[in-house]
């Protein structure tokens, strides 16, 4: 279910969204996103660039924070700006857990505004990629 | 190793490009590509795959889905990948490794398939910084798209690391 103005408060956390990247999924998105850097998908080349294991693209994190945004939103409302720093690694067959929590909710310019903060978490609790965002609601 | 009194590794000539833009970069929109970019994130809302649906929902085709673009025109006899990114000269002392460093999209206006954007790039700012990975470099990029009609629909700001 989209979310509704009226049941929004600042300090609340909305649903989370769960990931869980295969290897096949790293290569859809290299399709997808058009970045075919090998870190992504081969692991020889990982390797031999000094990382254990091939690792999750920062953008696919980013997008992932904007599905979580998007399926909290729905379509009525609109995702007006994502943002966030890749500070940690994330691999695939790893949970990635996507999650935000409203910081101040405002209407500006005839619009119903949240701002949120956003991250992505490990399996160990770490956020991989904090950030923040704003959307609009109906 | 670097020290205080080590000359920055951010030369005049690098200072020179901040603000400067590069481009233009023509990217498009299509439904082909807004459905491979919705099923690489695991996206299950028709909106993204269902032109009706998309059409119902108040979009005028598939709407792109929060950190796609668009995909830059390919085409090997017109050299390179098709996008072009700001230039700038290299540092005073060679970095070999790079990172992405982060990611910030605001969205203006809706962006659908069938929209052909045109995307133009500036470095905003170039700072360095001793950290735990030695010498770093961090470079911020800030792109605007633009649809047809010339309205800016996108802005896009880019933090790459080199250490």
């Amino acid at each position: 279910m989209s979310a509704t103005w009226d049941e929004v408060q600042e300090g609340m956390e909305i649903p989370t969204l769960k990931k869980n990247c295969s290897t096949q999924q790293l290569v859809y998105w290299a399709a997808g996103s058009g970045d075919f850097y090998q870190i992504h998908y081969d692991h020889n080349f990982a390797r031999a660039t000094g990382l254990d294991n091939i690792i999750v693209h920062g953008a696919l994190k980013h997008a992932f924070l904007g599905q979580l945004l998007h399926d909290w939103v729905g379509n009525a409302g609109r995702v007006k700006r994502v943002g966030c720093s890749y500070r940690g690694m994330d691999f695939p067959e790893q949970d990635i857990e996507c999650k935000g929590v409203v910081t101040r909710k405002y209407e500006e310019g005839g619009e119903r505004l949240v701002d949120l903060e956003i991250w992505t978490q490990n399996p160990e609790g770490r956020k991989t990629s904090p950030g923040n965002a704003t959307v609009r609601l109906p | 190793m670097s020290d205080a009194t080590q000359e920055s590794l951010i030369t005049e000539e690098m200072r020179a490009q901040i603000g400067k833009e590069s481009g233009p970069t023509t990217l498009e929109i299509d439904k082909t590509s807004v459905r491979m970019f919705a099923r690489s994130v695991g996206y299950a809302d028709p909106v993204y795959y269902d032109e009706a649906a998309a059409k119902a929902a108040g979009y005028r085709s598939l709407p792109a889905p929060p950190g796609y673009l668009g995909t830059p025109i390919y085409n090997p006899t017109a050299g390179g990948a098709g996008r072009r990114g700001p230039s700038m000269p290299e540092p005073r002392r060679p970095l070999k490794r790079v990172l992405n460093g982060g990611t910030d999209i605001e969205y203006l206006a809706d962006i659908c398939a069938g929209d052909v954007l045109t995307s133009t790039s500036a470095v905003a700012s170039l700072e360095e910084r001793q950290g735990s990975l030695g010498e770093m470099m961090i470079t911020t990029t800030k792109t605007t798209y633009r649809n047809e009609r010339g309205e800016p629909v996108a802005i896009a700001t880019g933090t790459g690391i080199r250490y």
